[in-house]
C-alpha cells in the first residue's frame, strides 16, 4: 500500500503537470516530420458567392511552391460526413448537403477553404497564397437563421429548399396543448442563445505523413478523438482502409468540443502528403481558427409556460431556429435536437412539454457542440422563463423552484422529453448554495453597494444536464450513425506495473492522473507505476474519445470492467500457486491471499507468474495478464446543481462585476475533487464568459466582426473572481463507479445564474429578460433609458 | 541571409533567419525550444512570453532579429541546473493553476516577472491585472492566481538568500 492515499477521492497533484510546467509538453505543431512541407489554406473573403475562376499561375511560380490543390483535384475524394441524421416531423430524413473538403464551384461562409498551398516552408506558402487569383460573383448571403428561412431567401445549398435542413419535434402536442388550455396563466419569453466561438489556446494542427514502403498513412492531429477521425476519414472521406491509417492526437491544448470533429484539413494533409510523398504541415493561425474552427449555439427561441392558480407548471411550448451554419459538422445535426430539448424538463415535474426546432442553413462557420453542446442552451431557455414567470407573478425565486422541483422519492423519473432521469436530490444542492452564498444576507449587501452607488442583483439556476455520452441503443434510435461506447486495455507488466489503453482522450482534464487513482484502488498498484496511454489508433484498440463529460463515466467504467477480468484472472493463477480453489481467493490490498490464512502471493508475483512462468496452469489458462472491456453505458447520467451568482454594476459604466459566485454540484462519485473542482471553476468562467463578455457577431454583409482576440471578448483574470465550488452528490445508479460528470456543469448552470442576476440588479428599471452577453454598453444604454433597443 | 546570435537558456547560438522571422520562431523551429507556444497572431493571449535579459516579453511580437545580442530565457531554463523547479512551476502544480497546459509556459513567465518586479508583495487584485496580458480558456484563473500569491514568500525567500 502507499504512503500517502492516492486512491478514489484523494487530491493527487497531476502526473501531466510535470511536462508541462518544464515546456516539454508534446503538441502537434510540436511535431515535426523529415522532409515536411507546409501549407496554407486560401480561405474565401465573402460569405456567398460563386467562384468565377482561380488563376495559381502566378503563385505557382513563387519561390519554394511545392503544390497547389483546388476542389478539382479532390474530384475522387468523400465530402467530410456528418455523425447524426435526424429526421423531420412527418419522417423523411434531414436535408444533408455535401460538405466538400475544398470549396467547389461556390463559397458559402467566410473562412471556407478554396485553394491548399504547399511550399518548402510556411512563409513562402502564405506568399503563394496571396499571390492567387481567385474571381467571386458575389451572391446574397444569411448570417441569421431567420433571414435564412425568410421566404424567397436564395438558397446556401440547391438540394436544400428554404435553407432549411430539418424541421424536428419531440413531446406530446396533444398534451401540452391541453395544459395550456386548462392554463390559469401563461407566461411566454423571447431569446437568443448567444452565437460563441470555443477558442482553445492551442490552434488547430494537422499533418499528413505517408510512409511509401508500408503504404502507411499517418496524421497528426489536435482531436479529441482520434479514433473517429480514423474511421470518418479512412472510411467516408478518402476510402483508406483503417489498418493503413494511423491518427495520432498527442498533447492536446483544450478543445470544448471544437476539436471533436471531423476537419476539412485533416483530409487535405493526409490526402497531400500520399500525393506529394512528403509530409505537410498545417497550422492554423488565430484569425483563421475564429472562421474556420465550428462555432457553439446560436439559438433564436420562444418559451411558453402554461401554470394553474398555485403557480404548478402544466405545460411548456417551444419553438427555436438552430442556426447550423454553412455546412454539417459532425455533431451539428444532434445538439439542437437530442442534446438541447431533452433537457427542456430541468429539475422540474412540468408533465407536458412539446417544442419544434428549426435547423437552418447559413453563411456562417458551421455550428457544432462548444462546451455543454445543446444543455446550456436548454437551461438558459428554462431558467430564464423561471424567472420570467417569477417577474410576471411576484412569485419567490426560490419557492417557486422549490415548489416544482422533481421530489426526492421520484426516482427513476421518465421526463416527457424521452429521458429518464436515474438519481438526483435538487433540495440538497440547492440548500447548501443558498448557504454557501449566504442567500439571505443579500438584502444587507444591496443596501450596502447602493450606498456606494453601485446596483447589486441576486440570480440563481437550479439546472440539469445529460452526459456519460452515451446510451449506444437509444443515440441509435435518436439517429446516431454510430454507437458511443468505451473501450480500456489494462496490460499488466511483468514486473506488476500498469499500463492502461484508453480510448478517451485528455486535452486539459488530467485523465493520467484520475485514471491511475483508478487502478490504484482497484488493483492496489502505486500511483507511479501506472501509465495510462490515449491519442494513438496503433496503441489503443478502439475509442470514441472525449466529449460530453463521458470519460470517466463511459471510459474509467470499461476500465472497472477489464480490471475485473484482471482480478479474475490473477485469483485464478494464485489459486494455482497457493494450491487452493478459486473460490477460496481473495483479492484485497493488493494481494491474491487464500481466504483465512496468511498464504498470499502479491500482485507482482502474480503478473510475474503470468508472463514468465516455471510453475503455471498451462493446459487450462493462456499466459498473459492483459484484459480489453467495453463498456456501453445504460442511460445517459444526470449531474446538475445550484448555481448563485451576484453581481455588482456601476451604472456610470455599465460594467457588471461578478462579485460572488456560489456553484454546488452532483456530479456523482467524485474520484480526484481538485480536478473536479478545476474542472468546474473553468466550466463556470466560460459561462461567465458568454454570460457578460463573448459574443461571435456577423455584420450585414457576412463578415464576422469578432474574428481575433482584440475584438472577440475572452475573459481575463480581472474580469472574473473567485468561484467557489460545492458538491452534493448522489450516485449514478447505473455505472460501477457511480460517477456523472464535471466537465461541463460550470458551463451549464452558470450563465442563466448570472443574466437572472443582471436583470435582478437591473429590476428597477423595468428589465424582464436580457439577451447575451450583458456587455457594458448594452447594460449603460438600459440605465440611461435606452431599455428596448438595449436589451434586445 | 542576416545572422542572429543570442544566450539562450544561457547557451550562445548563431542562426542565420530570414529578416521577417519572429523570435518565437528562431526559438520553436530554429533552436527546438518548443515550450513556448503561439496561440494568437496579434499579441493578446501571452502563450509565448519569455524573458529578455530579465524582462518578459512576448515573443510573437518581437522580430529575432531584435533579440541580437540578448539574454533569452525560455520556459526550458528556468528550473535549476539539477532539475529543481523553480518556485512558480512548484506551485502551478501544487495549486493545480494548469489543465491543458498550452498558455502555462507564457503564464509561468509572466508571473515570475510580475513577482520578481514586485517585492513589497501583490494583492489577489493586483496579481489578476498583472495577468492581462495572458489568456487561459482552461482553468478560470482561479488557481492561477492561487499559485501566483502562493510563490510569492517562496520567491522572495530564494532571491534573499
Amino acid at each position: 500500500m502507499n504512503a500517502v492515499f492516492q486512491g478514489i477521492g484523494a487530491s493527487v497533484r497531476r502526473t501531466e503537470d510535470l511536462r508541462f510546467i518544464s515546456g516539454n509538453g508534446n503538441y502537434t505543431d510540436d511535431i515535426n516530420r523529415p522532409g515536411q512541407t507546409y501549407t496554407i489554406f486560401k480561405r474565401s473573403d465573402r460569405p456567398h458567392a460563386k467562384i468565377t475562376g482561380i488563376d495559381s499561375t502566378a503563385a505557382s511560380a513563387m519561390p519554394g511552391v511545392v503544390a497547389i490543390f483546388t476542389a478539382a483535384d479532390f474530384a475522387g475524394v468523400g465530402g467530410l460526413p456528418c455523425g447524426w441524421q435526424i429526421h423531420n416531423k412527418d419522417g423523411s430524413p434531414m436535408a444533408e448537403p455535401k460538405h466538400p473538403i475544398l470549396a467547389d464551384g461556390k463559397v458559402r461562409h467566410v473562412g471556407d477553404p478554396v485553394v491548399m498551398v504547399i511550399a518548402e516552408t510556411k512563409q513562402q506558402a502564405r506568399d503563394a497564397a496571396e499571390a492567387l487569383v481567385i474571381g467571386y460573383e458575389d451572391l446574397p448571403s444569411y448570417s441569421a437563421s431567420r433571414d435564412a428561412l425568410a421566404a424567397g431567401a436564395a438558397a446556401v445549398h440547391d438540394d436544400a429548399p428554404g435553407n432549411l435542413c430539418y424541421d424536428w419535434h419531440i413531446g406530446d402536442k396533444d398534451a401540452t396543448d391541453a395544459a395550456f388550455a386548462k392554463a390559469a396563466r401563461v407566461v411566454k419569453l423571447d431569446l437568443l442563445n448567444s452565437r460563441l466561438i470555443a477558442n482553445p489556446m492551442e490552434p488547430r494542427s494537422a499533418i499528413g505523413d505517408y510512409d511509401r514502403s508500408g503504404d502507411m498513412h499517418t496524421l497528426y492531429t489536435t482531436s479529441q478523438n482520434p479514433h473517429v477521425i480514423r474511421l470518418l476519414m479512412g472510411a467516408f472521406v478518402l476510402g483508406i482502409p483503417e489498418h493503413k491509417l494511423r491518427v495520432v492526437a498527442p498533447d492536446v491544448g483544450g478543445g470544448f468540443g471544437t476539436k471533436i470533429f471531423h476537419y476539412a484539413e485533416e483530409a487535405a494533409v493526409t490526402w497531400a502528403a500520399a500525393k506529394i510523398n512528403r509530409p505537410v504541415k498545417w497550422t492554423s493561425d488565430r484569425s483563421e481558427a475564429f472562421i474556420s474552427d465550428a462555432h457553439g449555439r446560436d439559438h433564436d427561441s420562444h418559451a411558453e409556460m402554461a401554470l394553474d392558480a398555485d403557480n404548478n407548471f402544466l405545460g411548456m411550448r417551444v419553438s427555436t431556429m438552430a442556426n447550423l451554419g454553412a455546412y454539417l459538422s459532425t455533431f451539428g445535426p444532434a445538439v439542437p435536437t437530442y442534446l438541447y430539448a431533452t433537457l427542456l424538463a430541468g429539475v422540474y415535474k412540468t408533465p407536458a412539454i412539446y417544442c419544434e426546432v428549426k435547423a437552418v442553413f447559413t453563411n456562417t462557420v458551421p455550428v457544432d457542440a462548444y462546451r455543454g453542446a445543446g444543455r446550456p442552451e436548454a437551461s438558459f431557455l428554462v431558467e430564464r422563463l423561471v424567472d420570467a414567470i417569477c417577474h410576471d407573478t411576484g412569485a419567490d425565486p426560490v419557492a417557486l423552484r422549490r415548489q416544482n422541483f422533481i421530489p426526492r422519492d421520484a426516482f427513476p423519473y421518465q421526463t416527457p422529453v424521452a429521458v429518464q432521469y436515474d438519481s438526483g436530490d435538487y433540495f440538497a444542492t440547492l440548500e447548501t448554495a443558498l448557504k454557501n452564498a449566504d442567500y439571505a444576507g443579500f438584502p444587507a449587501r444591496k443596501a450596502a453597494a447602493a450606498a456606494k452607488g453601485k446596483l447589486r442583483g441576486i440570480g440563481l439556476s437550479t439546472y440539469l444536464e445529460a452526459c456519460g455520452i452515451a446510451p449506444s441503443k437509444l443515440v441509435g434510435q435518436l439517429g446516431a450513425r454510430a454507437g458511443l461506447y468505451e473501450v480500456a486495455n489494462v496490460r499488466v507488466n511483468p514486473t506488476g506495473s500498469v499500463t492502461v489503453f484508453t480510448g478517451t482522450h485528455s486535452h486539459g482534464q488530467g485523465h493520467e492522473t484520475t485514471f491511475a487513482q483508478l487502478v490504484v484502488d482497484q488493483l492496489g498498484v502505486a500511483h507511479n507505476q501506472v501509465q495510462i496511454v490515449h491519442g494513438d489508433t496503433d496503441r489503443i484498440p478502439f475509442g470514441m474519445g472525449t466529449y460530453g463529460s463521458r470519460s470517466l463515466a463511459v471510459g474509467g467504467s470499461a476500465m472497472v470492467k477489464a480490471m475485473d477480468k484482471i482480478i479474475l484472472k490473477g485469483r485464478k493463477i494464485a489459486a494455482h500457486l497457493l494450491e487452493a480453489s478459486v473460490e477460496d481467493i481473495e483479492f484485497k490490498d493488493g494481494k491474491f491471499s487464500v481466504a483465512g490464512t496468511d498464504r498470499a502471493k502479491t500482485f507482482g508475483e502474480i503478473a510475474l507468474t503470468a508472463y514468465v512462468p516455471h510453475n503455471y496452469p498451462i493446459e487450462t489458462l493462456e499466459p498473459g495478464l492483459d484484459e480489453t472491456a467495453f463498456y456501453d453505458p445504460a442511460n445517459f447520467t444526470f449531474p446538475g446543481g445550484c448555481h448563485i451568482c451576484e453581481v455588482e454594476i456601476d451604472p456610470d459604466t455599465g460594467v457588471t462585476s461578478v462579485v460572488q459566485f456560489v456553484a454546488v454540484d452532483d456530479v456523482g462519485r467524485v474520484i480526484n475533487p481538485m480536478i473536479v473542482e478545476g474542472q468546474i471553476q473553468g466550466g463556470v468562467a466560460q459561462g461567465i464568459g458568454q454570460a457578460l463578455l463573448e459574443h461571435a457577431v456577423y455584420d450585414a454583409q457576412g463578415q464576422l466582426l469578432s474574428g481575433s482576440f482584440m475584438d472577440y471578448t475572452m475573459p481575463r483574470a480581472d474580469n472574473l473572481s473567485n468561484i467557489s465550488v460545492g458538491t452534493e452528490n448522489t450516485l449514478c445508479t447505473h455505472n460501477p463507479l457511480g460517477a456523472k460528470g464535471c466537465g461541463e456543469v460550470g458551463a451549464i448552470g452558470s450563465p442563466p445564474a448570472v443574466i437572472n442576476a443582471v436583470v435582478n440588479a437591473l429590476s428597477a428599471y423595468g428589465v424582464r429578460h436580457m439577451n447575451m452577453p450583458a456587455s457594458a454598453d448594452k447594460v449603460w444604454n438600459i440605465i440611461n433609458g435606452g431599455l428596448r433597443a438595449a436589451a434586445e | 541571409m542576416p545572422q542572429v546570435t543570442l544566450t539562450v537558456n544561457g547557451k550562445t547560438s548563431s542562426v542565420e533567419v530570414e529578416a521577417r522571422t519572429l523570435l518565437v520562431e528562431l526559438l520553436r523551429d530554429k533552436l527546438g525550444l518548443t515550450g513556448t507556444h503561439v496561440g494568437c497572431d496579434t499579441s493578446q493571449c501571452g502563450a509565448c512570453v519569455v524573458h529578455i535579459d530579465g524582462n518578459s516579453v512576448k515573443a510573437c511580437t518581437m522580430l529575432a532579429l531584435q533579440a541580437d545580442g540578448t539574454k533569452v530565457t525560455t520556459i526550458e531554463g528556468i528550473a535549476a541546473a539539477d532539475g529543481t523547479l523553480h518556485p512558480m512551476q512548484e506551485m502551478f502544480r501544487e495549486h493545480h493553476a494548469l489543465q491543458c497546459g498550452f498558455c502555462t509556459p507564457g503564464m509561468v513567465m509572466s508571473a515570475i516577472d510580475l513577482v520578481a518586479k514586485n517585492p513589497q508583495g501583490l494583492s489577489e487584485d493586483e496579481i489578476r491585472h498583472g495577468l492581462e496580458g495572458n489568456l487561459c480558456r482552461c482553468t478560470g484563473y482561479h488557481n492561477i492566481v492561487k499559485a501566483i500569491d502562493a510563490s510569492q514568500s517562496l520567491m522572495h525567500a530564494k532571491a534573499a538568500e
